[in-house]
């Protein structure tokens, strides 16, 4: 069974919606500036990617606003433009027959300092009735399913920045057992005081304050990451289902592998290699098939050098373009790795591979070939995304042309 | 992938940490005697709340032997997984050889609430500030703000490097993530799933944002009655912690090695109600959507369940729409069939409870006894079902149906059965 991405919806700090994004990312424009909504003047880190011009009333009718988290806004708004990008109208579909799966990092975290603020400054009475499930990990899948009437499986995975990937896996897995459509991706944000001290605690986010230097993957320079908001949401079917309908095809999700580093100490190679090559080899592909990696990209000097390293033992040294894309948005939690599928996707329908923007001097002994400052046209029939949580956890994703899935 | 759903998972590891007692022995002989492990709420100054009652666990992570690192930098409810991993482990004598065939599923409703609650306090000085000094913040709160770091901790401890996860789908987490695990073995990515679920909620913030939708009892002045599923008199659940976690294998990989097998994991499915985050229709049409397709997973007809492990939380509208849901699904075989609620005696532990439920259920099948519904007096009406209350029944129990239900409208159902 092959499992196709027929709608995709988008926000992210450098593009509000599909179009605005990707013709930013090609274009190598970036969205990391100031952080806006609240005043950061007293924190070691102080850049972000936000969301531009989001209006969450223009989006979300009003009865939901008061029981939502900003990330839900926009993962309610990323849904709808995908499903409407994939033309369908769920309310015609099987209500069985649609599911939701979708990835979280952190939840719905501003929602929740807010009432922990009520909470401790005022007393328990002044506690949202919404408080229960407004910043719980699984409320934008509650929330997507409730919205567009979906009562097939539905799901929630945590696996910090690889979430995004685990949850479309996971969600291909649904369409393969018979689920003709699942939302799925990531969108997350906690761009507020308490998530921001939160963020800060792990001592990876760059302290920069220039947006062009801040967050610098595979750079001689990189001095860890800066935090954005937002992600991506994708509409998969089963290819037979998306044909009957005459739904226009993005791509195939065609292969996909997961592995979890090694406990510290234990001397034994990282896991990262090994979740590309099953991606590769779950895909029928080689790693000569493969014309565009998508990187991690942490920007933290040593978990660079492990990603190159798992990059070139797989592909030769310089063997495959390379990008990073999330050098214009920073790291977007549960939502980055779904938005470099999507715009592994975008490479794929435009024959273009978007930039690496800002590096000035790529690490020593880095054997990349990695596409920078500007757009790499070049045809792509087969993409590979990587994406890494926090902790340890490794996912890789394959995503083809139409001619090349199974 | 390649299709493998002809490999088939069974249990062959239990740990459980519940109120009443900790291990997998103390926590069957409290079901099995129907006491009750619900009390006045100890944690903290519960005073100004409208719930006052929990189910809290007597969980000492240095009499449990996690190092004083180890404690410093878990969460409450990733220490208790991880000592319930140790138990199963020890329970079912699994050592890892190849670590790339051995993964983890974790369940979680609410992560690490209950850490980040103490340090939003200390570093919004009591609630003062808005902006959130981080001066004052543990180097672990990253660990706490994103629970993916319980799948970690979990990983660690057993030497896992196959997928690796957190599943996070509110009260029904602990049925999701064993699902998610045997799924993994079933479709070949693992041989092995370290695979349960854990939450340690009882802290200001949880108990308030329930106080606010009068979702848990205010039966204050009897906490030890204060759990009653199906019973006329019930007004809401009694919040609790606790974690569960299974060794699950691969069939023929358990028998290579000559493993204890407690159940087969025979059918999973999952549904979703679109209708409230946090109301239920009446009809339980959902649920038992998901307990039809559970048992076709299962190939199974639905008079083959011998015992329903209920979700029965105690709130006026789960337990009717659970009642309405079994007989939607199962017809009359429904009001043969034994029914209970072990949150009549362990409360409610959000996400953990679904794990410690399928314990419950694989030690049903293991005991050939079914666990009863505690302070069951007068039932409800419209709950005329065969709760087998207060005491515990002997019965031979080959198949069972477990069930869990959540805000987010999420409907779960898990089918274990005896390998002959």
């Amino acid at each position: 069974m092959t499992t196709v991405v027929t709608g995709v919806g988008v926000a992210a700090p450098n593009g509000l919606g599909r179009d605005a994004f990707w013709a930013a990312t090609v274009a190598g424009v970036g969205g990391i500036g100031p952080i806006s909504r609240f005043d950061s003047s007293g924190y070691p880190a102080q850049l972000a990617g936000e969301v531009p011009g989001y209006e969450a009333a223009d989006h979300i009718p009003s009865r939901l606003m008061a029981q939502t988290d900003h990330m839900t806004r926009l993962s309610l708004t990323a849904a709808q433009w995908a499903l409407a990008d994939a033309s369908v109208d769920p309310s015609a579909l099987p209500e069985f027959g649609m599911g939701v799966v979708t990835a979280s990092a952190s939840g719905g975290f501003e929602f929740g300092h807010r009432e922990l603020e009520k909470l401790w400054s005022k007393g328990s009475e002044h506690v949202s009735a919404y408080q229960s499930f407004a910043w719980f990990y699984a409320v934008n899948t509650g929330q997507i399913s409730i919205r567009h009437g979906m009562r097939g499986p539905t799901g929630v995975l945590v696996t910090e920045q690889a979430g995004g990937l685990d949850a479309v896996a996971q969600a291909r897995r649904q369409v393969r057992k018979g689920v003709q459509l699942v939302m799925t991706g990531g969108v997350d944000a906690s761009l507020c005081p308490w998530g921001w001290t939160a963020q800060l605690a792990n001592g990876l986010l760059s302290t920069g304050r220039d947006p062009a230097t801040a967050f610098l993957p595979f750079d001689a320079n990189a001095s860890g990451y800066v935090p954005g908001e937002g992600g991506a949401i994708l509409v998969l079917e089963d290819e037979h289902a998306a044909a009957r309908r005459g739904a226009a095809v993005y791509g195939v999700i065609a292969g996909y592998g997961a592995t979890f580093d090694p406990r510290p100490g234990s001397g034994r190679p990282p896991g990262l290699r090994r979740a590309a090559e099953m991606a590769v080899s779950d895909a029928g592909l080689t790693p000569a098939d493969i014309d565009v990696v998508f990187a991690d990209g942490a920007g933290v000097a040593q978990l660079d050098r492990v990603e190159a390293e798992a990059i070139t033992a797989v592909f030769g040294p310089r063997g495959v373009p390379v990008t990073a894309p999330k050098t214009m948005t920073g790291r977007l939690y549960s939502g980055g790795a779904a938005l470099d599928l999507v715009s592994a996707l975008l490479s794929i329908r435009h024959g273009v591979i978007p930039p690496t923007t800002n590096i000035r001097q790529p690490a020593e002994g880095l054997h990349l070939d990695l596409v920078r400052d500007v757009a790499r046209e070049t045809p792509v029939r087969a993409a590979l995304v990587l994406a890494r949580g926090y902790g340890g956890f490794n996912a890789a994703m394959v995503v083809t042309d139409e001619r090349n899935g199974r | 992938m390649t299709s493998t759903s002809d490999r088939r998972v069974v249990i062959t590891g239990i740990g459980v940490i519940a109120p009443g007692g900790l291990g997998t022995k103390a926590f069957w002989e409290l079901l099995t005697a129907g006491r009750t492990a619900t009390r006045s709420l100890s944690f903290f100054d519960a005073t100004p709340f409208r719930s006052r009652v929990a189910a809290e666990a007597d969980f000492d992570p240095v009499a449990e032997g996690l190092s004083p690192q180890e404690v410093r930098r878990m969460d409450r409810a990733a220490q208790m997984a991880v000592v319930c991993t140790r138990e199963a482990l020890a329970d079912s004598g699994f050592e890892v050889a190849d670590p790339t065939r051995v993964g983890v599923s974790v369940g979680t409703a609410v992560g690490a609430t209950m850490s980040l609650e103490e340090e939003y306090v200390v570093v919004s000085d009591g609630g003062r500030n808005w902006l959130t000094d981080h001066r004052y913040a543990t180097p672990h709160l990253y660990d706490y703000l994103v629970p993916s770091s319980f799948a970690r901790e979990v990983a660690w401890s057993v030497g896992a490097e196959g997928p690796a996860t957190v599943v996070s789908t509110g009260c029904t987490s602990g049925l999701d993530s064993v699902g998610h695990a045997r799924e993994l073995i079933r479709e070949g990515s693992a041989d092995v799933m370290i695979a349960g679920a854990t939450d340690a909620p009882i802290s200001p913030i949880t108990v308030a944002c329930f106080d606010a939708i009068k979702a848990t009892t205010a039966r204050n002045d009897d906490p030890t009655h204060a759990s009653r599923p199906f019973d006329n008199s019930r007004d809401g659940f009694v919040l609790g912690e606790g974690s569960a976690m299974f060794v699950l294998e691969e069939l023929e990989h358990a028998r290579r090695r000559g493993a204890q097998i407690y159940a087969e994991l025979v059918g999973f499915a999952s549904r979703s109600n679109a209708f409230h985050m946090t109301g239920l229709r009446p009809d339980g049409r959902e649920m038992a959507e998901a307990i039809r397709v559970a048992l076709a997973d299962a190939r199974l007809p639905g008079d083959a369940v011998d015992y329903i492990n209920a979700h029965g939380s105690g709130t006026k509208q789960n337990d009717r729409h659970e009642t309405a849901a079994f007989k939607r699904s199962l017809g009359d075989h429904a009001y043969r069939t034994p029914v209970s609620s072990i949150k009549s005696m362990i409360g409610h532990s959000l996400g953990a409870i679904g794990s410690i439920e399928i314990a419950a259920s694989a030690l049903a099948i293991k005991h050939g006894a079914v666990p009863p519904t505690a302070n069951l007096h007068e039932r409800d009406p419209e709950c005329d079902l065969d709760y087998v209350p207060l005491t515990a029944r002997e019965q031979q129990t080959d198949v069972v149906l477990s069930v869990g239900s959540g805000f987010g409208g999420f409907q779960s159902a898990m089918l274990l059965a005896r390998v002959a």
